[in-house]
C-alpha cells in the first residue's frame, strides 16, 4: 500500500533519522550571529586552493567527511551519496563525489537542493534501499557571483532586493537508526512561475512557490501551521519572506509567528548583504548548525522545512524569460510520530 | 472533452490574473533604490574623479608645457591608470558601492570594467580567460561608443 497523502506528500513508513551532520562556511559567514555554531570557519575565500571552484568542492568533500566521521562511520559503509550546487553542471558535487568514491545521485535544484536531496535519501531509506545516505550541498559567493553576475572587484551597485550567497556547505547523514531527529514527512514542490523576470530579486520569484509548497503540505496533511514548532525557508530573503507571509495569509493560513528565513538568520544588518543570504548552503548550515542545535537543546519539537530554489540560468536571464521556482518541504521530528 | 477544455482554459485565465496581481503587489511594494542619496553620492564621487582629472590636466599644462591634446591625452593615460591600480588593489569596487554611476561613467570606470574581468577569469588561461572575456563588460561600450561617434561624425560631416 502507497504511502502517499493528499497530492504531494508523503508520510514516511520507516522515517530516517538525521544521525549527524557537518557545516563549513566563510569568513564573512563566520563573522555573523551564528558564526560560533558553525565546525570550521575559513580563514579565506580559497581554503588553500588555487581557484574558487576547487575551494567550494574542498568544503563540499570536507563537511562530507566530517559527518561521516563524527557518525563514527567509515566512507565505504554510506550507501548514497545525493548532493548538488549551483554551478554549471553542478562541478562542485560532481568532483567531490570523485574523490569521495560513493555512489552518487547528481542533483541540481539550485538552491533547493538541500530538502531534495534529503527528501530522496529519506524515502531510499524508508524504503529499505539503503542504511546511511548522505545529502550535501555547497555554494561559494566567489564563483556564484562570476557564473551568474559579474566581476568580483567590478564597481557595480547591488540592488535592494540583491541577496548574497552564502559560502559554506552543509553534509547531513540519513540512517535508519533509531535516534530523533527524524525525517516524518516530504512534500515535494512543484515548479511554480509568477512572471518575475528580474534575477535580482530571487525573493519575489521563489515567495509564490515557498507558499505553494507550505499550502500543499497542510492540505495533504489536513494540519496547520500550529502542528509546527517553526517553519523555516532556505533563502527568500527580507522581501520574499514578507510576500510569503501575505500569499499564505490569502490562502488562510497565519504563520508569521513562527517564520523565518535562513537567508534573514545567518548575516547580521551590519554586514551590508541587502535582502539577505542565499545560495545552496544558505538554508544547509542555518539548519545544520543551529536550528538543529535547537531542536536538540528542546527549544523545538517539530519543525517544516523548505528549502527554496530560483531555477533560472544567465541564458534564460538574458533572453528575458521569467523565474520559475521551487520549494521541497521536509518535516523534521524529535518524535518518530 | 469540450467541458474540459473550457474549464482548463478558464483555469488559465484565473492563473494570469494571479500572476498579474502578483507582479504589480511586488513591484509596489519592493523596497526601492534611494534615488536621491544615489544621486548626490553619484554626483559627487564622479565630480570627484573629474577634479583629480582636471588637476591632472592643469599639472600637465602648467609644469610639462604640453598643449591642450598632450595634456588630454596625459590625463586619460594617468586616470585610467589609477583606475586599474585601484581595481587591483580591490579599492575600486567599494568606490563603485557608493558612487554608483558617478565612479561608471568616467574613464576610471571602463579602466575598472577591463581589469576586474581580466583578473577574475585568469585562472581559465590567457587566451579562453583573460583574452576571451576581457572586454566582456566594455565590449558593449566600445561597439555603441564607437558607432554613435561614427554616426553623429556623419551627421556633423553634412551640416557643416
Amino acid at each position: 500500500m502507497s504511502n502517499r497523502i493528499g497530492g504531494q506528500t508523503i508520510k514516511l513508513e520507516n522515517p530516517p533519522c538525521i544521525l549527524s551532520r557537518a557545516t563549513i562556511v566563510g569568513k564573512k559567514e563566520g563573522e555573523g550571529p551564528l558564526g560560533e555554531f558553525f565546525d570550521v570557519v575559513l580563514k579565506d575565500d580559497y581554503f588553500g586552493e588555487k581557484s574558487w571552484e576547487k575551494a567550494e568542492c574542498r568544503m563540499f568533500q570536507e563537511a562530507a567527511m566530517l559527518a561521516i566521521t563524527k557518525a563514527g562511520k567509515q566512507v565505504q559503509d554510506i550507501n548514497y551519496l545525493f548532493g548538488g550546487d549551483l554551478l554549471n553542471q553542478i562541478i562542485t558535487a560532481n568532483y567531490a563525489a570523485r574523490n569521495l568514491g560513493i555512489p552518487f545521485f547528481g542533483l541540481y535544484g539550485a538552491c533547493s537542493t538541500l530538502t531534495e536531496s534529503m527528501s530522496l535519501g529519506a524515502i531510499t531509506i524508508s524504503g529499505r534501499y539503503a542504511d546511511l545516505v548522505l545529502c550535501a550541498t555547497s555554494s561559494h559567493f566567489c564563483t556564484a557571483e562570476r557564473q551568474f553576475r559579474y566581476p568580483l572587484e567590478m564597481g557595480a551597485q547591488r540592488s535592494p532586493t540583491a541577496q548574497w550567497t552564502v559560502t559554506g556547505a552543509g553534509a547531513f547523514l540519513l540512517s535508519n537508526d533509531d535516534k530523533p531527529p527524524y525525517i516524518t514527512y516530504i512534500t515535494t514542490g512543484k515548479v511554480i512561475d509568477y512572471g518575475i523576470t528580474d534575477a535580482n530579486n530571487m525573493g519575489a520569484a521563489m515567495a509564490p512557490a515557498a507558499a505553494a509548497a507550505i499550502k500543499a503540505h497542510f492540505e495533504d496533511t489536513q494540519q496547520g501551521p500550529d502542528a509546527y514548532d517553526l517553519i523555516v525557508t532556505g533563502d527568500l530573503g527580507s522581501f520574499g519572506r514578507d510576500l510569503a507571509i501575505d500569499l499564505l495569509k490569502k490562502e488562510g493560513y497565519d504563520i508569521a509567528d513562527r517564520f523565518i528565513d535562513c537567508g534573514c538568520e545567518i548575516f547580521s544588518d551590519d554586514q551590508d548583504v541587502h535582502a539577505g543570504a542565499s545560495g545552496c548552503a544558505c538554508s544547509a548550515v542555518v539548519f545544520g548548525a543551529h536550528i538543529l542545535k535547537n531542536m536538540e537543546e528542546g527549544k523545538y519539537k517539530r519543525i517544516l522545512l523548505l528549502s527554496t530554489g530560483a531555477l533560472l540560468s544567465t541564458t534564460s536571464v538574458q533572453q528575458g524569460e521569467s523565474i520559475p521556482s521551487i520549494a521541497h518541504a521536509v518535516v523534521i521530528d524529535m518524535n518518530r510520530g | 472533452m469540450d467541458g474540459s477544455g473550457k474549464g482548463f482554459m478558464l483555469m488559465d485565465v484565473r492563473q494570469e490574473k494571479i500572476k498579474k496581481e502578483y507582479q504589480i503587489y511586488v513591484k509596489r511594494k519592493m523596497p526601492k533604490s534611494n534615488l536621491i542619496r544615489d544621486c548626490i553620492m553619484a554626483f559627487f564621487i564622479g565630480g570627484l574623479i573629474c577634479t583629480i582629472g582636471q588637476f591632472i590636466n592643469n599639472v600637465a599644462k602648467t609644469f610639462f608645457q604640453l598643449n591642450i591634446e598632450e595634456a588630454s591625452a596625459f590625463t586619460s593615460i594617468i586616470l585610467i591608470f589609477l583606475g586599474a591600480l585601484l581595481t587591483g588593489m580591490g579599492v575600486y569596487d567599494d568606490i563603485g558601492k557608493y558612487g554608483g554611476a558617478g565612479s561608471v561613467v568616467p574613464i576610471t570606470g571602463f579602466a575598472n570594467s577591463i581589469v576586474s574581468p581580466a583578473m577574475e577569469f585568469k585562472r581559465e588561461g590567457y587566451v579562453f580567460g583573460v583574452g576571451a572575456k576581457l572586454f566582456s563588460i566594455a565590449g558593449p561600450v566600445l561597439i555603441y561608443g564607437i558607432s554613435t561617434s561614427v554616426l553623429v561624425g556623419l551627421i556633423y560631416f553634412f551640416i557643416k
